[in-house]
């Protein structure tokens, strides 16, 4: 564990969540989610928790940024709150 | 009220702030999770008992195998539930997207599709190689069946969802994941059959030819991996499939 790395990834998690929060349009939305979910993943790894960061790659930043993708297509793309 | 949240969004953000101190320290050795005697024996037997190497592997097929069948079915349950919500037959419900929907750049369309038709192989390769390595490295049949589904994500996004349709209908998907759960259920009631305890593996030496009790366990883990993999990768599609599609089934994104 580097504690560099750790203070990047965490600040740039925070960013990553704010954003996903306050972005109005909400396909930027999703892929912000997306972004977060990888850098979750980069956390695991970097604490040596490989099986975890594999399947967070796998289902957080891959499928599920998907999936919100595909609803946003078929709701509404800008958030009326 | 927004500022009732706000305060108690903070209370509880530092109350767990608070809760962090008492944690262990970071690789600690005297932590719970290293000084346990369930998970020192996990640790120092997974190589006696199963010959895996990968210890998150035998704990998570083997050792604690109800917990895997089960997630497996829960899998299964979320592509059943999306499908009895969104699926609906026949009727056109005459939908039209707001401008800002429409995707633009429909000129790029081949360089899309013929990129990800190049790409869906070897993803599909290595889907099989996580699954199959997944005793000695990270790896397994969730997060190989994860990529097998995400294969099928890209050429439905890349070109359209009727193309991945006709190469996996909707039965067929749905028997599929029924069947990686009667594959893990299966194998555990092999097992049974064969006077071990449910999901204990060492009872398939007896049908495994040439194969000691320890073998044995190191395949059975393959098997229901096999089975996970099956499950997940065929209801990541059912989701996919229901959720682009409200249901329709027709054409997608």
């Amino acid at each position: 564990m580097i504690w560099q790395f750790d203070t990047l990834i965490l600040l740039l998690l925070l960013v990553a969540a704010v954003v996903s929060l306050r972005l109005r349009d909400l396909l930027a939305a999703s892929v912000v989610f997306g972004i977060y979910s990888f850098l979750m993943c980069l956390l695991w790894a970097e604490m040596a928790a490989v099986d975890v960061a594999f399947t967070e790659a796998a289902v957080g930043a891959g499928v599920s940024a998907l999936f919100m993708i595909a609803t946003v297509y078929q709701t509404t793309r800008k958030s009326s709150d | 009220m927004r500022f009732l949240g706000l305060f108690a969004v903070l209370v509880t953000g530092a109350l767990l702030l608070y809760g962090v101190k008492d944690f262990p320290h970071y690789g600690a050795a005297d932590s719970p999770a290293n000084e346990g005697v369930v998970p020192r024996y996990y640790m120092e037997n997974t190589m006696k008992d199963a010959r895996v190497p990968n210890a998150v592997t035998t704990t998570l097929a083997d050792y604690r195998g109800y917990d895997t069948m089960f997630e497996t079915s829960v899998v299964f349950t979320a592509g059943v539930a999306i499908f009895a919500i969104l699926r609906v037959f026949g009727g056109d419900r005459n939908r039209h997207h707001p401008d800002s929907l429409r995707i633009r750049g429909d000129q790029f369309r081949i360089i899309v599709g013929t990129t990800s038709r190049l790409l869906i192989a070897p993803i599909q390769l290595f889907a099989l190689y996580v699954l199959a390595h997944g005793h000695h490295s990270p790896g397994g049949g969730f997060q190989g069946g994860v990529i097998i589904g995400a294969s099928f994500l890209l050429l439905s996004v890349a070109r359209n969802l009727g193309e991945s349709l006709t190469r996996l209908p909707e039965h067929r998907f749905f028997t599929l994941g029924a069947t990686g759960v009667l594959i893990y259920a299966g194998i555990g009631l092999l097992c049974l059959l064969l006077g071990h305890h449910f999901l204990d593996y060492r009872a398939l030496q007896h049908v495994l030819p040439g194969v000691g009790p320890e073998m044995a366990r190191s395949h059975g883990i393959l098997g229901v991996e096999i089975g996970v993999a099956i499950t997940v990768s065929s209801i990541m599609f059912a989701i996919y499939a229901n959720l682009s599609t409200r249901g329709e089934l027709k054409k997608g994104l």
